[in-house]
């Protein structure tokens, strides 16, 4: 199945307010330590890292760890300097890479 | 004259047990947080699945199907099938589309694709009141559903009835019961960490009563949804809601 991620922030907000971001994506934050119905050990998959920036410059960023449940959702604020394109990339176990992009004009 | 008063009270506590009323959501007893999960499309987890089900819709129904059109449709399921012979739900539909129509094999119950499909389409009635087709051919399943809600099941034999009829509002452990009107499915439901189905759900009762759980698509899970839904007719259609 495709990854599936949702980006939400405001499509415009005036220059220097602070507006909210919220992320969710899909998928099933196996934590390593639980066991299939035969008793095999689950492999560990992980979203390791989330990273945000704004035109390139790292605007939040967050570590997430087996405690977190599936389908992990974020949501963090932003003082908008200029109008310009915000992407959020997950990275994880197994080589998972997702990136979502979202333009936020400042009027 | 004091006995047809406390008769009438008699039979109105008799009444108050067979049957809850008013009826009211599982999402009224929600706790505030899960509520808000619920309310918000831009919280609530199940839009990935929504999101999911509209790229798919777009990509092989909308070529005869128009979405604005398909408005209302998940709140008339289960239906009649003529040309199968049998009552199905609205996964059976859009499998039987795919075999029918888009000849490509069925999406198995429970799979990611097939929910998503579901919760895309139930999105699109949400607010809607839950309207069972008045079809004659139905009735059987209706019939066999309300009898199977009163089946005692499994080790612990209890039937759904002696819960979500009788002891619904109260408590069992920390879990309040609730009346089982399916209003809101399919739900993402946090113990699963996911979406499921209300097969799923009835297949979940189950275990928990230590019955075998019926085989998905079973003529008694059709039954049972039919019967449900017959019984929430009228109440506002919520998908995709949240439960705890």
């Amino acid at each position: 199945m495709s990854v599936r991620a949702l980006l939400h922030a405001p499509a415009s907000a005036r220059r220097g307010e602070v507006v909210e971001i919220r992320a969710l994506i899909a998928h099933p934050m196996e934590t390593g330590h639980r066991r299939d119905s035969e008793g095999r050990l689950l492999p560990r998959d992980l979203v390791r890292t989330l990273e945000a920036r704004f035109d390139g410059e790292l605007v939040f960023a967050a570590e997430l760890h087996a405690a977190v449940a599936a389908n992990p959702y974020l949501a963090f604020h932003l003082r908008l300097p200029a109008s310009g394109l915000l992407t959020v990339r997950w990275a994880g176990d197994r080589g998972f890479a997702h990136a979502e992009s979202v333009r936020i004009e400042a009027t | 004259m004091k006995l047809p008063g406390a008769l009438a009270a008699a039979l109105a506590l008799i009444a108050s047990l067979a049957q809850a009323e008013p009826r009211r959501s599982g999402f009224d007893d929600m706790s505030p947080a899960v509520q808000a999960l619920q309310r918000d499309d831009t919280q609530n987890p199940a839009m990935l699945w929504v999101a999911d089900g509209q790229r798919r819709f777009a990509a092989d129904c909308a070529t005869c199907h128009d979405a604005g059109a398909m408005r209302g449709v998940a709140a008339r399921y289960p239906a009649f099938d003529g040309a199968a012979g049998r009552v199905i739900n609205l996964a059976g539909r859009v499998n039987a589309c795919r075999e029918r129509h888009l000849k490509r094999p069925r999406w198995a119950p429970g799979s990611d694709e097939l929910l998503a499909m579901e919760t895309y389409l139930g999105h699109l009635s949400r607010g809607l009141p839950i309207a069972p087709p008045a079809d004659a051919r139905l009735a059987p399943a209706r019939e066999l559903g309300a009898r199977l809600w009163r089946q005692r099941l499994g080790q612990l034999d209890l039937s759904c009835a002696q819960c979500h009829d009788a002891h619904a509002g109260r408590r069992l452990g920390g879990s309040l019961i609730p009346q089982g009107h399916p209003t809101a499915y399919p739900i993402y439901r946090l113990e699963w960490q996911g979406v499921g189905s209300l097969q799923r759900r009835l297949r979940g009762c189950q275990v928990g009563v230590r019955a075998e759980p019926w085989d998905w698509d079973s003529d008694e899970l059709l039954a049972l949804e039919a019967f449900l839904m017959q019984r929430a007719a009228g109440m506002a259609l919520e998908t995709p809601g949240v439960r705890p």
